[in-house]
């Protein structure tokens, strides 16, 4: 009983944790058309700064949250100077797109090693965050608990911002049809700045919120990239509900898959994708047929 | 026409005579590196390039027909039956991703490519009595054609060379054959081909096929050069990085994925011994092509060379009275 | 951060300026004594670097204690990055025997590099000394060019459970390790020795290579006395967290990478408690490990772990294999012969000496990871004298056995 408590609650957890870094893609991809290869490393460098900072190791220690929003707009500002300098020179080039975004991962990922070494890099769980919530004989970790919570504030910031701000009204007349909203007069190109930087400082905010459960160390942009990619395939391109549940829906998978299929744990999200992608090529909620 | 034919003499004398003008046997066995990845990138850039399908899942080919002969020399099989076999085995493997793959197209077949090629990767794990799980499988010998054992790097280089030129031929002559029209057709309108009665979808499939039998002869040299196949090979970084040789290089063209796999190669083995982070400059330089040659560096050499001509032409024109 | 400092020394002569590269050939041999050529097989981007970056430290540690000789004669040192792929391996090894001519190559870090060119090895008659912890690299399967300073992968897992059962007290444990050969090893050999001293294990989880999240396994953790993981990297690190995070108390213990003294800087206080047994302990105190941390300390500012000491270990071999031949490297087989014959009494993990098959025979301690003075250590709580990669095991009749796996020994359910 408390096995399948247990990997219920850390399935969402998880899943919490694969919605922040998801939601940035898929806002891209869905927008921009550009499949942003970068995506894992800005995960990575955004743990990589926000435990700089939590850790107090180049002096200056700060507040963990102070520590990640210092990231997330660090990252974001990264992303922005990505798209205005890079991408913005690429429209439709798809092949180009992949092409930078491969090589700049390359660069963010040498980079972290220059700087950060070769060993992981600890985070500590922020204060008041440690610490167990006993429900009978299961214990679940606060600061698990926690992301559940910050997943679900997120979600609901960026529904409002897509459907009740006249922002949100703009990036989705540019996901439907980008053509006729510059006929309409909206300043698409700005926009696509707009949700780069969105997007990389989600993909930063949810390294480090997650740093605390994975710590940081090199090659963590290529063990996470492929699961966003999982995510954003199963719920689909371009849609903020689709990115959650299908967030939520690989957290189960992840977790009752390897804990009940052991000898297909490899495979365990691989081969839902797969059969999706070949009964569903847009995923379950994807308004973007490729 | 006339530069061209004597630019093509010369790279054919040059690549001829490689092997006694080039410095020490450890660039040999570099050059021979440099083409057989040529060979896969160019397998791959029929997909890329001429069919418009990103494949994010062929070292996964790669794959199937490398540990396809490693199983079978293992097992005791002499080398002209299991290169035969393993062959075979991957042009079958290549079949069953093709129909897989080509369900979608776009971002779509780029997904269903990923995931085939994961699954592949996590196959080469975790099927440890057939492929070593990441012990891998060793190969004890290169194979002997007509008496010349490959153990040679000279011959092993000749090898290479040979399949090399073959595929470049058989590249020059898909380009320009009407099936190669056709496949453009379908990469640059699909609808329109198929209102001209084109099946579009059996096009796109023997094009996977035609990509599969290079890959397949890569993956067969690969095997052979390193004598030794374990899950590396087949992970999702292997497949990115035949991608960007090919995207480096310029798609769509017959030069580029030979200049690509040349800049990846190089970069790889023999930059890495001079500077640290080459992985840092691979990604710089990835990135300053898509500044300067976003079309690829072939392409975009080309165009540069051509501005630069009639810049020196229009300053003669100038000059005259 | 200070390492910084050094790696910039060493990327300034590396040409800074990428984009304006001139091919530098490599530097004619002075014409003195020629000089010793010592290559090296790390790793220096990607996942492993973590390894392969403290194996590069142990290497100049000991050529900068030694003021750049060996054997007393003066080194010019090639340092490959492969990458950490097998084909990298190659490549790079084909460049250290066929362009530079190196006498002796130390590395590769990974087990499936080694697999990659220990044929090649063996061909180019090149002696060879690695951290790989591959089994039949000096069992089954053995390369007469191939040394083994540090330890086979179920080495220092043998003690490991033989202490678990008779010092710890403990009989029902389940183990964890990641799902590749590195892993089955470790805890195979763990398995073997706990069950023969009346242990049983009652599961054997695997989680894949690449998994963020342990939850899924450490929710199956429950009902035991005791957990032995064999993570290697920096999965210890998460997985100790995860652990704690998840609730779990019962001890655990580890072999040679799951509480390396160079991780103690990244863990947290969840990890205290952690019992290891490692070839290498900082806390070792001989006139040898002091002068080593002394060196790490001045020129690279950290603690060093089993990676650097590795690899200054298998400096002193050669050191001392050249030695022996009077300085000749010539002649391949008799300084392989000289290396193999080599017996050590001060170095930085103790006496050293090979047995037949050229894998180490030597001194392995259980430490257990504590706080003092603000800081963890590894604190040695036990030595065990003389461990070969047999054990007390019968050497025949351990090689009629098949190698340890993912199945072997199999579970007694």
């Amino acid at each position: 009983m408390t096995f399948w408590l247990v990997l219920t609650v850390n399935s969402i957890t998880f899943g919490g944790l694969l919605f922040l870094l998801s939601a940035g893609f898929s806002l891209i991809f869905g927008l921009m058309r550009i499949p942003n290869l970068t995506h894992g490393s800005l995960f990575m460098l955004g743990a990589y700064v926000g435990a700089t900072f939590a850790g107090g190791l180049i002096g200056l220690q700060l507040n963990f949250w102070l520590a990640a929003v210092v990231a997330t707009l660090t990252v974001a500002a990264f992303g922005a100077a990505t798209e205005r300098l890079l991408l913005r020179r690429l429209p439709g080039n798809q092949l180009a797109q992949v092409l930078v975004t491969l090589g700049i991962s390359f660069m963010i990922a040498d980079f972290c090693l220059m700087l950060w070494g070769g060993d992981p890099v600890n985070v500590l769980t922020p204060e008041g965050f440690a610490g167990f919530v006993r429900a009978g004989p299961a214990a679940f970790p606060t600061y698990r608990l926690a992301i559940i919570v910050i997943a679900v504030i997120f979600a609901a910031g960026l529904w409002f911002l897509l459907d009740r701000t006249r922002l949100g009204a703009m990036i989705r007349a540019g996901v439907d049809d980008p053509d006729m909203a510059r006929v309409v007069g909206i300043r698409v190109s700005k926009l696509f700045t707009i949700v780069f930087a969105l997007g990389a400082g989600l993909a930063a905010f949810a390294g480090i919120v997650g740093a605390p459960m994975l710590s940081v160390y090199p090659g963590l942009d290529q063990d996470m990239l492929p699961l966003a990619l999982v995510v954003v395939i199963l719920g689909g391109t371009g849609s903020l509900l689709g990115s959650f549940v299908g967030s939520i829906l690989i957290g189960f998978i992840y977790n009752f898959g390897q804990a009940l299929l052991p000898e297909l744990a490899y495979f365990v999200l691989f081969l839902p994708m797969l059969l999706v992608l070949i009964l569903r090529p847009q995923g379950l909620f994807g308004r973007i047929i490729a | 026409m006339n530069a061209r034919f004597a630019a093509l003499t010369v790279a054919l004398a040059a690549l001829a005579t490689l092997p006694f003008w080039m410095i020490g046997v450890y660039y040999l066995n570099v050059s021979s590196q440099i083409l057989f990845y040529a060979i896969f990138a160019l397998g791959l850039n029929v997909l890329v390039g001429y069919a418009g399908l990103v494949s994010l899942g062929h070292a996964g080919l790669f794959g199937i027909v490398a540990y396809a002969l490693g199983f079978l020399l293992s097992d005791g099989w002499g080398h002209p039956a299991a290169i035969a076999m393993a062959m075979a085995i991957g042009l079958a493997g290549t079949a069953v991703f093709a129909a897989l793959s080509l369900r979608a197209t776009g971002i779509g077949f780029i997904m269903i490519t990923l995931a085939i090629g994961e699954i592949l990767w996590g196959l080469a794990y975790r099927w440890i009595s057939f492929t070593g799980g990441d012990n891998g499988i060793s190969l004890h010998s290169r194979p002997a054609p007509f008496g010349y054992s490959m153990a040679s790097p000279y011959t092993f280089y000749y090898t290479t060379l040979i399949m090399f030129l073959l595929t470049v031929v058989a590249m020059a002559i898909f380009v320009r054959s009407p099936f190669g029209a056709a496949l453009r057709g379908t990469r640059d309108q699909p609808r329109r081909m198929t209102a001209l009665g084109y099946h579009v979808w059996a096009i796109r499939f023997w094009a996977c096929m035609f990509s599969g039998l290079l890959t397949c002869v890569a993956g067969i040299l690969f095997v052979y050069y390193t004598q030794f196949i374990s899950p590396q090979t087949v992970a999702l970084t292997s497949s990115a990085e035949v991608l960007l040789m090919v995207i480096s290089g310029g798609p769509a063209t017959l030069l580029g994925p030979i200049v690509g796999a040349g800049l990846v190669v190089l970069v790889k083995t023999v930059v890495s011994g001079f500077i640290e982070r080459w992985n840092f400059l691979l990604g710089a330089i990835f990135v300053a092509i898509v500044i300067l040659m976003p079309e690829g560096l072939v392409p975009g050499t080309l165009r540069l060379w051509r501005l630069f001509w009639r810049k020196q032409r229009g300053a003669r024109t100038e000059a005259q009275p | 951060m200070s390492r910084k400092l050094t790696r910039r020394r060493f990327m300034a002569t590396t040409a800074a300026g990428a984009a304006a590269v001139t091919f530098k050939f490599p530097a004619p041999a002075i014409a003195q004594a020629a000089p010793f050529k010592l290559g090296l097989l790390t790793v220096k981007t990607g996942p492993l670097a973590q390894g392969g970056i403290q194996m590069e430290q142990g290497v100049q540690a000991f050529l900068k204690e030694n003021n750049n000789t060996l054997g007393g004669r003066k080194v010019e040192f090639f340092s490959a990055d492969t990458g950490g792929n097998p084909a990298g391996a190659k490549t790079k090894a084909q460049e250290l025997v066929e362009r530079d001519k190196v006498d002796v190559i130390l590395g590769p870090l990974a087990a499936f590099e080694l697999l990659a060119i220990t044929d090649y090895i063996a061909q180019a008659k090149t002696p060879l000394m690695s951290l790989a912890a591959a089994e039949d690299v000096t069992q089954r399967r053995p390369n007469p060019y191939f040394l083994r300073a540090s330890a086979c992968s179920s080495q220092a897992m043998h003690p490991m459970a033989d202490y678990a059962a008779k010092e710890m007290k403990l009989k029902r444990m389940i183990t964890i390790s990641e799902e590749f050969a590195f892993g089955y090893e470790q805890m195979g050999g763990f398995q073997q020795t706990f069950e023969e001293n009346g242990g049983k294990i009652l599961k054997k989880l695997w989680p894949p290579i690449v998994t963020p999240d342990y939850t899924p396994y450490l929710a199956q953790i429950s009902d035991c006395d005791g957990v032995c993981q064999g993570f290697a990297g920096s999965n210890p690190l998460r997985f100790m967290k995860q652990y704690a995070a998840a609730g779990l108390k019962f001890p655990v213990v580890t072999g040679e990478t799951g509480g390396d003294d160079a991780l103690l800087h990244s863990f947290g206080d969840e990890a205290i408690g952690l019992v290891s047994c490692c070839p290498y302990t900082a806390d070792l105190q001989n006139e040898s490990n002091k002068r080593f941390l002394a060196t790490m300390e001045k020129e690279f500012k950290v603690l060093p772990g089993f990676y650097a000491a590795g690899l200054y270990v298998n400096c002193q071999v050669v050191d001392a294999g050249l030695k022996k031949t009077g300085g000749k490297s010539d002649d391949k087989e008799k300084l392989m012969a000289a290396l193999k014959s080599v017996s050590l009494t001060e170095t930085p993990r103790g006496a050293i000496k090979f047995d037949h098959l050229g894998n180490v025979i030597g001194d392995f301690y259980i430490r257990r990871l504590e706080k003092a003075g603000g800081k963890l250590i590894n604190k040695t709580v036990k030595t065990y004298h003389n461990v070969s990669q047999f054990w007390t095991y019968d050497e025949k009749k351990f090689l009629q056995q098949p190698v340890y796996s993912r199945d072997f020994p199999p579970l007694k359910s």
